[in-house]
């Protein structure tokens, strides 16, 4: 076996691999319960990818058959039932695991330097995921399929000057078609996948070279070395301690996912729509359309901004700009400290503030903005508007403040000393 | 050293142009290449043919009552209006963004008051000028969710634009404009093609 290995050494760096990207990577050894979800991404990453590969093997990307072929996988394919749920319920969880990795990015500090680049690629691969379940979520071609394509795509369509040519681009017909459909289907499973994986590949070897950062925001590579070990005084191998304790996590993972998949495939509606069990209809709209649940903290800043000087465009701008902010982050960060263990009042505050906000703003993205009724006819300025819209818009500027105010509050902020090795 | 004596055998200025030049013709290369891939994701021209006008009886639709019908896979809605919904428009003249159609959302022949060739026959693409959600009929008075100043009109389910019923736009709604009027004509008085000015343009 070594002598096989020696081979391949010598002809291809297996082992050099290994080492660099896990075995002998060396890591912080205080990582809490946040640092489970880099892994358990990875584990969804595959996932999707299996169970897509067996998908297109039953789905037809075709108008007229695309729906009856997704019945056809739930009902007549041997366990095409639970790979479909596995890949519907994936994408779910995918975001789910997603943003409570980026959630701890933004508790810890790990955008700050020296890991400028490893955040703008995680923030690339959280694009490249929104542009792989929106195409996804077009194949069933059911009517939220349909008319959640026919939103999306005509935000493009709102952009100055280009955007009617822009929309008939995208759609490669003038409303959304078979054409269309087929297109989306080679987006999704080819082209955004190997972009996907390309990143993830990227992310994790910028990991690997600046080194992972931690619950108290120490960079370990500057600590003196263990005479004995000659590791960091922090630091410990990734394998086995980190693959143990990921396995931990992955086991966890899994009993929940399976609870999910097994029991709640449609969580109510929010993971798979009452509406897409009924086929597209171009000539009829859904009462209420809502995306899935990871896109409407976005979903409701795009319609809490009114239309002005004659465009739309104000809203796709917005809610464009919500998302690409993140990128600036490690440049808006100012403050002492990495880690929120050693922030004062100010961030941890104006961090409720952002969660709280996108939370409500992904509630709002699901519900009518009827829903809370109107503003009393008399009330100055106020008086007859939705309520849940100037909720909506009181939030999303909330929102964009966590931002833009960062530089100040960050600087301003009364920060504890961070001390030599983790806690 | 070796190094040295390359350098000097080495024409820097000629190398550096030869690279300049190489990777400008190489990069024209590939922005050519790129053309063909770009041009293939517009309509073909099977889709530009189903993109044809259409034709449509209406001798049939009652006042009151309103027709779909499909043109370029859009929803196009042909409503009859009776004389109190016609009554109801000049009413709300106030609350809307742009009474007078004046942004070119309809072809010229129907910039006035009904939005329409003939007053009480109107055709409309069915479609929400802001995303494209297809609003919904609500030619009711008053309704407990649209509130008691309704006199009939349009109501966006997905973002809840309110339309009056010559798909005029309301103030403060997420939609910018006024519905889209097709270019239409008459062929007879029961009979209309959709996708054909009377002017003779098509859009």
């Amino acid at each position: 076996m070594e002598k096989l290995l020696n081979w391949i050494d010598a002809r291809f760096p297996l082992t050099a691999l290994w080492e660099s990207q896990w075995g002998k990577y060396v890591a912080p050894k205080n990582f809490n319960f946040w640092y489970y979800f880099g892994s358990l991404a990875t584990l969804v990453l595959v996932m999707q990818i299996v169970t897509g590969i067996f998908l297109t093997m039953s789905y037809k990307p075709d108008a007229a058959k695309a729906f009856d072929s997704v019945e056809y996988i739930m009902r007549d394919v041997e366990w095409g039932w639970l790979i479909r749920y596995m890949h519907s319920t994936g994408a779910s969880a995918f975001f789910v695991v997603v943003y409570l990795h980026m959630f701890r990015g933004l508790m810890y500090g790990s955008y700050r330097k020296p890991r400028e680049l490893l955040w703008i690629l995680g923030c690339l691969i959280y694009l490249c995921l929104m542009g792989e379940a929106f195409f996804g979520y077009l194949l069933p071609w059911g009517q939220m399929s349909y008319w959640g394509a026919q939103v999306i795509v005509n935000l493009f369509s709102t952009v100055p000057y280009i955007g009617e040519g822009l929309g008939i681009w995208i759609r490669g017909d003038y409303t959304i078609s078979d054409i269309t459909l087929n297109r989306f289907f080679a987006y999704h499973v080819v082209a955004l996948p190997l972009v996907l994986l390309g990143l993830v590949a990227a992310h994790l070897m910028a990991l690997h070279e600046v080194g992972s950062n931690n619950p108290d925001g120490i960079e370990i590579k500057q600590q003196p070395k263990d005479p004995v070990t000659g590791l960091p005084l922090d630091g410990i191998y990734s394998h086995p301690y980190y693959t143990i304790k990921d396995i931990v996590g992955v086991v966890f993972f899994l009993v929940v996912f399976s609870i999910i998949m097994f029991f709640v495939p449609e969580m109510g509606g929010y993971f798979l729509e009452a509406n897409n069990f009924i086929p597209a209809n171009p000539l009829q709209t859904p009462e209420h359309i809502a995306p899935v649940w990871y896109f409407t903290p976005y979903y409701a800043m795009l319609r809490a901004v009114p239309s002005f000087l004659d465009s739309q465009f104000w809203g796709v701008l917005v809610m464009a700009v919500s998302a690409v902010i993140f990128f600036f982050l490690p440049w808006l960060d100012r403050g002492a400290v990495k880690s929120i263990r050693y922030r004062g009042t100010l961030y941890k505050s104006w961090l409720a503030a952002f969660v709280v906000s996108f939370l409500i703003l992904g509630y709002l993205g699901v519900v009518p903005v009827t829903v809370w009724g109107q503003f009393p006819d008399g009330w100055p300025i106020l008086g007859t508007a939705d309520i849940a819209t100037v909720v909506a818009r009181v939030f999303t500027v909330v929102y964009f403040l966590f931002f833009l105010l960062m530089p100040w509050y960050t600087v301003r902020d009364k920060t504890k000393p961070v001390p030599e090795r983790t806690t | 050293m070796a190094d040295a004596a390359l350098n000097q055998s080495v024409d820097a200025k000629k190398r550096r142009f030869l690279i300049t030049a190489s990777g400008v013709v190489g990069g024209v290369g590939v922005v050519a290449a790129m053309v063909p891939f770009g041009v293939a994701l517009m309509p073909s021209a099977r889709a530009k043919a189903a993109g044809a006008p259409v034709e449509v009886e209406i001798g049939k639709v009652e006042p009151g009552q309103l027709i779909t019908v499909e043109w370029r896979g859009k929803v196009c809605w042909v409503l009859n209006r009776t004389k109190p919904m016609l009554d109801s428009l000049p009413k709300l003249d106030s609350k809307l963004a742009d009474p007078n159609s004046n942004v070119a959302q309809q072809p010229p022949y129907c910039k006035n008051e009904h939005r329409s060739i003939k007053d009480a026959m109107w055709i409309a693409i069915g479609l929400c000028t802001h995303l494209g959600c297809s609003p919904t009929f609500r030619p009711d008075i008053a309704p407990g969710d649209l509130g008691p100043d309704w006199l009939g009109g349009f109501f966006c389910p997905c973002h809840q634009s309110k339309f009056d019923l010559a798909g005029r736009v309301y103030k403060g709604m997420p939609a910018p404009t006024n519905l889209v009027i097709p270019p239409h004509k008459y062929l007879s008085d029961a009979k209309i093609v959709i996708g054909l000015g009377q002017d003779g343009k098509d859009s």
